[in-house]
Parts: structure tokens; sequence; C-alpha cells
């Protein structure tokens, strides 16, 4: 065994350790365990024996996923390790269609006797919920692709760097916020391995190799004269990357106030800053509130994106399926059909993309074996199209799913997951600080704080990281205890102006939470610095 | 794979610690059972159902630990599972806070197994959604829901002699039902471990009924208001509080449980003098595990008394560090009450605004608890003690420990969402501005 080189140190039994959720039925594993492969030839005669299982029992629509997926998370408090967690989930999906009627079971048992039964059990499923069932399910129809294949463009896959050399990088992080005057701080790198294999009874055999990572911290200073504690948290985006997103260039970085970043991360530059701006928080005068014009960098503007844009172009929600749970959606299919519905003005495109690079949607194919695209969702401020899957494309007219389909894992069925959802550049060259000369009265927010939203996407409330007052043109200072709230449609509709691409950057989600049981996806929004005009700004400061 | 009996949970454990060769060693083994269905548009959108086993290995040498899990049972794999984490744990860090193991503990036996819901299958949980289908149908309304049931059991044991097992069932419902026309929308939620004492009929027409009375809600200004709290509202919002009664990040400094110039708030009168918290493993409306998971007993808490904060939750790690006895927090939180129905607050009240419940609730400021959030499914004006009209959803701006200083009356306690909580009557409230969502 070559473990020398591996730290090793977990505990999920009586709960010694802070672990994030992987998941119902994640199990932990010898890292080196996390680089073996299972043969494509034994998944396609596993999947095999469910489609034939199914259809022998009378379903007249099949689809197998036989996933393995893979976690690796290390975290740091201060001086200390608190836990290097490597974990397996490994399991069969089968999802069925018997009497017109869903039916899905699973099972973590990968041998051919327990895939044909649980497939056995997904028909059953599916033949008790007929009998209440109303309409029957219609599906888009979707070619077979055969047996082929997709995988994350990377440099380096993360789970191959030893994770001593992780430890020792996270705990340089606390050691230069500690030094720098931090009171504590927590510094954490999650890395994701999803190997999905589908079939179905289209004719499609799919093998993906999907990775993902996530370098954070959080910085906290406490002043114990006054009891006022602040944070300040890595400016970090979760990526669809291996482990060269830690290497950045200085390409990467982006200069101002604070330094910002684009493709690649310097998690050790980050943190210095990150020390630097939470302790002028600490004497940050607070905010007036009233009407500001809200100058915001993507760091901040993509949770915008995800809530008042990507989730309401949810077709699933539109049409009610979310309804008890997330909720529904303000953008019905009347103001799509009308093609006039002004959700921004005409500077407003949002670009819905499976495809892109480096962002955390990007895969080849659906969980039900769709291939992934691009397509507009909001057109110069015209809400013209939605997110959709195979048995709800037929609503808005589609002959074909725009492969939106995701389950979290083998054992989550799979549904209508948002795509990564961007707004496209200015086309004219505009840049930060040309932008922010323009403004008399406003704000320029950086990072993603506190957010809350409404079920149908009007109402909507959002903080930041750190907010700096802009007078006559001018960055003034520090602002503390700043939330905006306004109108989804009021606020696109208040859009001012965009940057142009050289300042496009990616911010995104590792848990996009949705569906019942819950299920958490991963997902990236693109913009360039933003101005909105007239956005209604409060004052969060209160005593208890 | 089967949910284990204590004997046969206990004969396994044993067989997999008699091949340790570590210098402490704690096993865990797990299973659950369950299934589920999801409908909207009154029809079923999605089902499933769910059966699974593990079994952990925590080895430990020093204060070095390693971890290796399993899903096979036979021989040759346990063998494997635990040379696998004693391998590891050779390779670990020392982890400071490593805590040496307890040794044996007598835990009560709990009331969380219902055979019952154990029983339950596709077809029983076909026939309860049907049942909250009518009722939508019926009314010419549109439901969404979820229904779903578990049947568990967790184990562990240690080279200590400590061995706790525990089994539980549950069933869950929730269902949103609105009107063709989406202006009303109405909601219900309810857990019990009981399937006996889940009406989906009678649940599914109290939101049929808010779905109604909700339609065509009137704008009121925002601003502080009295507000009756239906108790799925009052959880939803303190929910959020009770992760906070830790005394680690009081005595750190980060929490709304820090005391100014150091140390905590722990004898401080926090909240008003009708506010008492506890919780209790054995409330027969609110059963839990008894014990936790670092191997300590669950025992009564009281949390709250007369508004001033009695306990802190101690992990043994702080505890040790702090020279006090280590208190485990519990979820089966209860906030006491009297016999007031949600009727009678309504009555007593002059002009307030009625919540079923709040949705997307967010920190706004850890050190204040200032959260953020809407109401949702059923928001009403309230004038001389009756219910007006429906009125538009509202944005709110509150802190929990604000709220419970403006407890006017607490009704009586019922389960719900995290606890046994109360309708609550609370004066100024702050609503900050209106949703046009329903």
């Amino acid at each position: 065994m070559k473990r020398k080189d591996f730290l090793y140190l977990s505990g999920l039994g009586m709960g010694a350790l802070v672990l994030p959720d992987f998941g119902a039925y994640a199990n932990p594993i010898d890292p080196l365990q996390a680089l073996d492969k299972i043969d494509v030839k034994i998944k396609k005669e596993l999947a095999d024996v469910a489609l034939n299982a199914a259809k022998a029992k009378g379903a007249s629509y099949t689809d197998v996923r036989i996933g393995r997926y893979l976690n690796q998370f290390v975290s740091t408090r201060d001086k200390r390790v608190q836990g290097v967690a490597n974990t397996e989930s490994f399991g069969v999906g089968i999802r069925v269609i018997a009497n017109g009627c869903w039916g899905f079971a699973a099972t973590n048992n990968v041998t051919k006797e327990s895939i044909a039964k649980t497939a056995e059990e997904a028909v059953a499923v599916a033949k008790a919920n007929a009998k209440i069932q109303g309409e029957p399910v219609q599906l888009a129809p979707q070619k077979g692709f055969g047996e082929v294949s997709w995988k994350t463009p990377l440099e380096i896959n993360a789970f191959e760097v030893p994770i001593k050399e992780k430890v020792d990088l996270l705990l340089n992080v606390n050691d230069i916020a500690m030094q720098n005057g931090a009171s504590f701080v927590n510094a954490a790198l999650f890395a994701v391995n999803e190997q999905k294999y589908f079939a179905s009874t289209d004719g499609s055999y799919i093998d993906q190799d999907i990775h993902r990572i996530y370098p954070s911290f959080g910085v906290t200073v406490i002043d114990r004269a006054s009891g006022k504690f602040k944070t300040q948290s890595s400016l970090s985006s979760p990526m669809g990357m291996g482990y060269e997103y830690m290497n950045a260039s200085p390409e990467d970085k982006v200069s101002g106030v604070i330094t910002r970043y684009k493709g690649r991360y310097d998690i050790l530059g980050d943190v210095k800053e990150a020390t630097r701006v939470a302790k002028e928080k600490i004497n940050a005068k607070t905010v007036e509130s009233g009407k500001y014009d809200l100058v915001l960098d993507p760091s901040h503007l993509w949770l915008t994106i995800h809530e008042s844009v990507g989730h309401p172009t949810e077709l699933d929600r539109v049409l009610g399926y979310e309804a008890n749970y997330a909720g529904t959606s303000f953008l019905t299919l009347d103001k799509w059909k009308a093609k006039n519905f002004k959700f921004g003005n005409d500077k407003v495109n949002i670009i819905a993309d499976k495809t892109q690079i480096g962002s955390l949607g990007a895969v080849g194919y659906d969980d039900e074996g769709v291939k992934c695209g691009k397509w507009n969702l909001i057109k110069e401020g015209i809400l013209v199209n939605y997110q959709t899957i195979r048995d709800q494309a037929h609503i808005i007219g589609l002959k074909e799913s725009q492969g939106c389909c995701y389950a979290q894992g083998w054992n989550d069925v799979q549904f209508q997951r948002m795509p990564n959802v961007s707004l496209e550049s200015g086309k004219a060259k505009l840049s930060v600080e040309e932008m922010i000369k323009d403004v008399e009265k406003g704000i320029y927010i950086i990072g993603d704080g506190s957010y809350s939203i409404d079920q149908q996407r009007y109402n909507f409330q959002f903080g930041g990281q750190l907010y700096y007052e802009i007078k006559n043109g001018k960055i003034a200072g520090m602002l503390n205890d700043v939330a905006y709230q306004s109108n989804t449609q009021e606020f696109w509709n208040s859009c001012a102006a965009i940057c142009d691409e050289s300042d496009y950057r990616l911010g995104g989600s590792f848990n996009d939470g949705k569906g019942q049981p819950g299920q958490s996806s991963a997902v990236s929004h693109g913009s360039a610095t933003t101005r909105f005009n007239g956005v209604n700004v409060i004052n969060t400061a209160r005593k208890i | 794979m089967a949910i284990l009996s204590k004997e046969e949970a206990q004969a396994i454990l044993k067989k997999v610690l008699s091949y340790s060769k570590a210098e402490s060693c704690e096993v865990s083994l797990n299973g659950s059972n369950g299934g589920n269905i999801r409908y909207a548009r009154n029809a079923v959108s999605t089902a499933g159902q769910i059966n699974v086993m593990s079994l952990s290995v925590n080895s430990t040498f020093g204060k070095k630990t390693g971890s290796a899990s399993i899903n096979e049972f036979d021989d040759a794999s346990l063998k494997k599972v635990v040379s696998r984490a004693e391998e590891l744990a050779m390779l670990a860090p020392e982890n400071p806070e490593f805590m040496p193991l307890l040794g044996a503990q007598t835990f009560p036996e709990s009331a969380t197994f219902n055979a019952t819901t154990a029983a339950m299958t596709p077809d029983t949980r076909a026939e309860m959604v049907g049942k909250s289908l009518s009722i939508a149908k019926a009314a010419g309304l549109d439901a969404a829901g979820f229904l779903e049931n578990s049947t568990r059991f967790n184990s562990v044991m240690n080279s200590k002699g400590l061995f706790a097992y525990n089994k539980s069932s549950n069933v869950s419902f929730s269902v949103t039902i609105r009107n063709k026309e989406g202006t009303g929308s109405g909601y219900v939620e309810q857990d019990f471990n009981d399937l006996n004492k889940m009406d989906v009929l009678a649940l599914s027409k109290i939101a049929a009924s808010k779905a109604t009375g909700s339609a065509g809600a009137k704008a009121i200004e925002p601003g502080k208001y009295t507000v009756i709290l239906e108790p799925l509202a009052a959880s939803d919002i303190l929910s959020n509080m009770f992760r906070g009664f830790d005394a680690r990040s009081a005595d750190e400094g980060r929490s709304f449980m820090s005391k100014k110039g150091g140390g905590t708030r722990l004898g401080e009168q926090l909240f008003s003098q009708n506010v008492n918290i506890y919780s209790d493993p054995m409330n027969p409306e609110l059963p839990s595990a008894t014990w936790s998971g670092d191997g300590l007993t669950l025992k009564k808490t009281q949390w709250v008394e007369k508004g001033i904060v009695k306990n802190l939750s101690y992990s043994r790690f702080w505890a040790e560090k702090k020279g006090v006895e280590p208190i485990p927090f519990s979820r089966s939180i209860v906030i006491e009450g009297g016999t007031q129905s949600l009727q009678d607050l309504i009555k007593s009240t002059e002009k307030g605004i009625l919540v079923t419940r709040f949705w997307y609730i967010r920190s706004v400021d850890p050190q204040t608890l200032l959260l953020t959030g809407l109401t949702r499914d059923g928001t009403f004006y309230i004038e001389n003690g009756e219910i007006k009209f429906p009125i538009k959803n509202f944005r709110f701006n509150e802190s929990p420990i604000i709220m419970l200083n403006n407890v006017e009356a607490l009704g009586k306690p019922v389960r719900t969402g995290s606890g046994m909580i109360p309708p609550m009557k609370i004066k100024d409230f702050t609503f900050s501005s209106l949703s046009d969502a329903i």
C-alpha cells in the first residue's frame, strides 16, 4: 500500500468530526480507492439486467443509472485538521414507466440478482401509483446514442493530489489569517467526482466522469470590548474543474478594492486580504436606508441571477411540480406565449448553458440521456424560453428535451434541475472604474451574503460580503448593515449598464436545493459587473 | 436488507469488535428502509423505495483515529473493514480534541418505533395520497404533496463496553393546495412516529380551505404588527435559534449567546418571563432516541426557564476544557404554552395578522440573529377577534430573540416542524415589504 502520502482522519461513527452532508449513503473509503475505475463492460452488463427485468414485468420505458459518487472533504480550523473524509457512494437507480406512470427503486447491493429485483420493485411502485394517476406520462422522443462517453476537461485530478499537500495548504491559509489578526479561521477543500453510467431502452449507454472542486474559508474577527464579531468569506467559486483551479496566474487576478479571481484562484492571497477587510468591518459605518444605484460584482451577482432568473425559468416550477416545496413561478406560460413580457430592459440577455467549460453544470449528457446544449432564456429583456426535461417538453411545444435532468445520486430519482444561467456581458467597452465614475450615490457590493426570495420569485432581499459607498463617482469607504430589497421584474428593468466581456467571471453554488426528498445540485452563473439604478437599501442593524 | 433487531445488531457488532487490535474501537451499524410518493397537478410525479444498511469502524491508537465503512457483512468483509480502519489510524495526524471512548452506559428504552408505520407498503402510500387528491379534486383545486415513511435502526458498540441501539419509524406528510386561478394557496405539514395518528383527509381539508380562503388577498402597508403565529410558523422561525444554544461558539465570542467583554449569556434574562423551553426524549408526543451522537444519555434538559437561559450544550471536549458536565443537545424541543387554542388567540386580538407559515428564512446578521423571510400559503388580517380578509404576503426582518421578548400569549403546544410548539401571539413583529407571491 502506498498510503504514506496520505493523511487520513475520519470518523462517521459517533460524530466526532464536523463533516458536510454527503447524501444519505456515502461511506468513508481509503483515498486510493477513489482512483479505481469500474470497467465499462461490467456496467453495460449490469445495466442490461435492469432493462430486461423491467421490460419483462411490463415497463414501457426504463432507464438505469449505475453511479459511483466520490467526495473528498478536507477541513481545518485554526491550527488543527478537523477532518479528512473520503467517501464513496455506489449503487444503482432504476426508473421505469409502467401503466403510464413513473416508478423508481434503488439499491446499493450491486449484483445481477439484486438489480433485477430492484427493477421489479420499480415496476411495482409504478403500477401501485398508476391506480391514482390521471394523465399518462408523455415522454419526448430521444434517439439512442449507442456507447458514448464524456469527461470534464481537467489538467489535474484533485483526487490524485496527496491529501498532505491539501492539508498543508489549508493550514497555511489559517496561519496567514491568524498572523494578520484573525480571531478564528476555517478553511476547507471539497472535491467531487461523479462516475455515472446511464443506459436506457432508447439504446443509449453513456459513461461520464465529472469533476468539481470548491476551496473556501471563513475568517472571523472578534472585538471583545465591544462584543462585535465580523466575518469575511473567500471570494473563490466552486468550479467544474480539477485541482488546476488552485494555481492562479497574474492574469486571473482582478484588482480593485479587493482582488477577485477569474478562472483560477489564489487562496493564500485571498485570505490575507480577507483578514484585512474583516478587521475594517468592525468599525465601518452603518448604512443609511434609501435608494441607491448598485454596482454588483460577479462574485455577488451570481446569486441574484440564480434566485431571480434561474429558478423562475424552471418549467417544472412554472407548471406546479414544485408547488409543495420550492414553490411556483411568476413567469407563467401566458407571459411566455405573449412573446413581449418585459422581464428586464433590452440590455438584459440571459443564457442557459450546459456546455460551458469550467462551469459546474457542464456535462455531455443529462441524467435521462439527452445531449446538452445552450439556449436563450431572456432575449433583449423578453422572456423567450424555459428549462425543461423529457416528460415536460411537450407542454411548451418542444419536440425534444433541453437536457436539464439531474439526480444527486444513484438513490435519488432524476428531475428538472437548473443549467448554468448567465448574464451576457455588455457589447460596448466598459470597465468597472468607468462604471463607478458615473454613479453619484451608490453602493458597490462584492461577494455573496444573506439571500431570500419568495416562492414565486417576485420579492427578494440580498446582502453581500463587502459594501463600499460610492459618492460622486468615487469609492468613499466601507459600509455595514446593507441589504437590498426589490422585485425581480423591477430590478432587471433597472439594469443601467453591464461591463464588457473582459470582466466576465463565474460564480456558483455547490448545493442548490430542490425537490422532495431534497436533492442538491451544482450550478454556475456568469456575469460581468453590472449597475442597477435606484434600488431600495435597508439597514439591518439591531440591538438584542 | 432488513431492519435488524437489537440482538441481531449486537451479535454483528460483537463479532466486529473481536477482530479489533486497536487501543480502542467503536463500531456503528445502521440501516433504513422506506419509500415515498411525490405528487403535483393532482397526479403522482415521482415515487421511490430505498433500502440500505452499512457498518463503520473507528479505530484509535493514542489520539490517532482511522475510519472505514462497508455494506457487506460476511466474516471476510468484516475483518477487512477493521484492518483498514487500523491501517488508516496509524497514518492519521493526532487529533488534539480526541476524547477517550465512554464505557458502558444505561440508556432508557425509547418510544420511537411503531409497527404500523414500519409495515407501510407502496399500496398504503398510494391509498393515502389518493385520499388527499380526492379532497383537491372534489373542490376543483390543485394539490401538490409529499408522503414519506421510513424505518431505521442505529446501533453502536465500543471496546470500552458501550452499546446503544435505537429503532424508529416515521411518516411525514405535507400538501400545498392551490386554486386553479393561482390566486389562493394553503399548506399543511405533519409528521408522526405512529401512522394511526396521521389523518391525511383532515389535513388536506385544512389546506383546501386555506387555498379558498386566501384567494383575493388585499395589500396592507408593511410595518410593525401584532401577529398570531400558527405553530408551524413559530417553529419555522425558532428552529434557527435553537442551534445557537452552543456553549463553545458563545464562549468564543461569535454567537448571539456571547456576552460583551467575554463569556456567555448563561443565566441572563434573554426572553420574556413567559418563555420556557426544554427537551425531553421521553415526551410521548415527540419521542426521540435516548442517546446522543457522542454516546451520552439524553435527559430532560431545561434550556430556558421564565425567560432565563438555564443551559447551553457542551460537547464532551468543550465540557472538559471548561470543567463542567457535558450536555448533549436534543432535537425534541418543547416550548411550553398554555391551554388556549389558535382560535382563542385570534379571539383575543383586536388588530393583528395570522401567519400560516414562513418561507425562505435566512440569517441576515448572526450577531443579533436577525432573520429575513416571507409569509406563505395563507396570511390573514384579524380585527376584533375575527379573521376579516386574506392579505398579501410580507417579507419580514426580525430576530427570534426580539420576538421572544414580545410574547403576549402562548397557546397549547402541538407537534410540528422542529418540536412541540404552541401557537404564539407576538407584538411589534417587523414586516418590511410586500410580496406578490401566492
